[in-house]
């Protein structure tokens, strides 16, 4: 890309929107320093190489602060790194024995590289970090961009691999007009980043790895196109495009609906209060999936009954009488630990492990207290409360949950499902469980045996994979069947042509990122819940993800006209 | 000069959050400080990379060794970080 005018690439749009600007790539590799000596005085050599690593530390350190949470831990611990006194005078000697600042630092590097890796399997994710900062320090000596998001004084589009949470914990969202990745999908971090910012993002493949700094860039993360120094016609078209869905989206008030009227309530996705306003501006119906982990991490206790009542209480009160609040359990373990419930041992794969309702069942107080905060919560409460229950897996963990519930005092409890066997067994989960909640992300995660964060996968990252939406559909046949609500609070509900095909398939709400809400109600708006119901069908015929897509184009003619 | 032996107790070893915060109360000593896993090598305690390097784990037993003024101070906060669980 770069080289003619206008060339269209087509990848998979994962946020949508539109943004057009001069691509800027995240630096990734640094040059290999050469081997030889300097001119001058060893000892302002020597200066040269402490100066940058104390510049290093200081920059890592004011990173983490602006990050703050676990992102600050892991660049806190950088900047020890980049100011640690034993490779301080390692370098020293180094320099003294006539190697230039940036070959020093790199060998003196390539020592506690050598020990650490040989450390075993914790130590490997160390050694990624120590890499980072010795590119770090090796590019301010050698004068080569410093790895990670570029510094830029005007907004730019983000080319790159693929993103790592520790390379958007600073990221400056006015700054980006778009990302556009080679690896990722639409369960990838980089993607969930984007769409919690606004942000269009395309996952573009090998093609991304052939765009050069300051190309203009069209990206349509809607569409899932990206034009590289687009024809102002082009531009014209996407923009139209973009202005047709947000007006669209803009007219979309009310209750959520079919064409016809058929109800499906639209809910949002919280990780607490703070994300009430963004909520209700958005039109949402209530709460779909209350995250309540927000409450218990970073701490070294759990939290009491009175802060619990309180942080439950202030959602359920911002929603109108008779308004749905689901509230998921502490969902600790996995990429979730938590300090005071550590796993019971070594976990070699951590999301196939003591997770969700798995870390309950071994603290049964800890959810006894969360539950009896969560009912007296609801006591005068106008909304609903409905709580669910984490990584259930089958009937003996849902009736579990459900006499838990039952014992605080907790109306309507229901399971969420995430897993493929509690999604083959849901007829045998509905005896217990008054409700569903379809996780897709982890559901996806675990059908198509794709870690959510692994890069390269993007392709089994994505809710349209014929095995996911047939796990969908067969839950929601039997929720049907045994006359329980069945609602989706993954990434899926936030597709407006996905989501269309889910209420097709028998879902009955629909939970999001609060920014998802308009444009979802939109596309509901735009389609019949005959025509949802024949795209479901046909989606579920396709062979693949592209062609279900392509199929419930075809079968929504009103949402294809957004050019969703 | 003072010296202790302590159990580590934090779940991931003397690593991540434990390390670093082992290392910047080390640093603290305006002499020298070192660990040593068991009875094995000591390196400076102030040093990340080393003591990272050491690779303790949960339950292993560590020998921390403090010199200069205040060592008693620095040493009962290092023996509290890494006895924490």
């Amino acid at each position: 890309m770069g080289r003619s005018a206008g060339e269209e690439l087509q990848g998979t749009g994962v946020s949508p929107g539109v943004g057009h600007g001069p691509a800027l790539r995240l630096a990734r590799s640094v040059p290999e320093p050469p081997a030889g000596g300097f001119e001058g005085d060893a000892g302002a050599e020597t200066d040269r190489a402490l100066e940058a690593m104390e510049a290093t530390a200081q920059d890592l350190s004011a990173r983490g602060e602006r990050a703050g949470g676990q992102a600050q831990e892991v660049l806190s611990a950088q900047a020890l790194m980049a100011r640690d006194p034993a490779l301080a005078d390692d370098v020293r000697r180094r320099v003294g024995e006539g190697a230039a600042a940036a070959r020093a630092v790199a060998d003196a590097f390539a020592v506690y590289r050598d020990m650490l890796a040989s450390a075993g399997e914790y130590m490997a994710a160390r050694v990624a970090d120590l890499d980072d900062v010795r590119d770090r320090i090796v590019a301010r000596l050698m004068g080569v961009p410093v790895p990670g998001v570029p510094e830029s004084d005007t907004p730019f589009v983000l080319v790159a691999a693929d993103l790592a949470p520790a390379d958007t914990a600073t990221l400056d969202p006015a700054k980006v007009l778009a990302f556009v990745t080679r690896e990722g999908g639409p369960t990838s971090h980089s993607a969930i980043l984007a769409r919690s910012l606004g942000l269009p993002a395309v996952v573009a493949g090998e093609a991304a790895d052939r765009i050069t700094d300051g190309t203009e860039l069209l990206v349509d993360g809607t569409g899932g196109l990206v034009v590289a120094d687009p024809t102002d016609e082009q531009v014209g078209r996407a923009t139209a495009r973009q202005a047709a869905r947000e007006a669209a989206a803009a007219n979309s008030g009310g209750p959520g609906a079919t064409a016809d009227g058929h109800r499906v309530p639209l809910l949002a996705n919280i990780g607490g209060p703070k994300d009430l306003p963004a909520a209700l501006e958005n039109g949402a119906e209530g709460v779909g999936l209350y995250r309540t982990e927000f409450l218990f991490l970073d701490r070294g206790d759990a939290p009491g009954h009175e802060e619990q009542v309180e942080a439950y209480r202030t959602v359920l009160d911002a929603f109108p009488a008779g308004s749905k609040v689901v509230v998921r359990t502490l969902d600790a373990g996995a990429d979730k630990p938590l300090a005071f419930l550590p796993p019971p041992g070594e976990e070699p794969n951590p999301a196939l492990g003591v997770r969700g309702l798995r870390m309950m069942r071994r603290h049964p107080e800890m959810l006894s207290s969360q539950l009896s905060a969560l009912a007296e919560a609801a006591g005068g409460a106008q909304a609903v409360l409905n709580v669910m229950a984490p990584m259930v897996t089958d009937a003996e963990d849902a009736a579990w949950f459900a006499e838990r519930a039952r014992e605080a005092g907790i109306e309507h409890a229901g399971v969420m499902v995430e897993v493929p066997a509690a999604a083959l067994g849901a007829r045998h989960l509905a005896r217990s469980a008054d409700f569903f909640s379809i996780g897709t992300n982890d559901l996806t995660q675990y059908a198509c045996a794709a870690d959510r964060e692994a890069g390269g996968l993007g392709r089994f990252q994505d809710p349209w994979q014929p095995g996911v939406l047939e796990l969908i559909a067969t839950t929601a046949r039997a929720a049907a069947a045994a006359d329980r609500p069945c609602g989706v609070c993954g990434e899926a509900a936030a597709d407006p042509l996905l989501a269309c095909v889910l209420v097709g398939a028998g879902v009955t709400t629909l939970s999001m990122g609060a920014s998802a809400l308009p444009l979802v109600r939109a596309a509901l708006g735009r389609a019949t819940l005959e025509e949802c119901k024949a795209a479901a069908s046909a989606a579920l015929d396709a062979p693949g993800a592209d062609e279900a897509k392509r199929a419930a184009r075809e079968a929504l003619p009103g949402v294809a006209e957004l050019g969703l | 000069m003072a010296e202790r032996r302590v159990k580590v107790e934090s779940e991931v070893g003397l690593h991540a959050r434990p390390a670093a915060l082992f290392v910047e109360a080390a640093s603290k000593a305006p002499g020298e400080a070192t660990v040593a896993k068991g009875d094995g090598a000591p390196v400076s305690a102030k040093s990340i990379l080393a003591v990272m390097g050491l690779d303790v784990r949960h339950g292993d037993e560590i020998t921390i060794r403090v010199d200069g003024e205040d060592a008693d101070t620095v040493l009962d906060r290092l023996a509290e970080i890494a006895g924490a669980a």
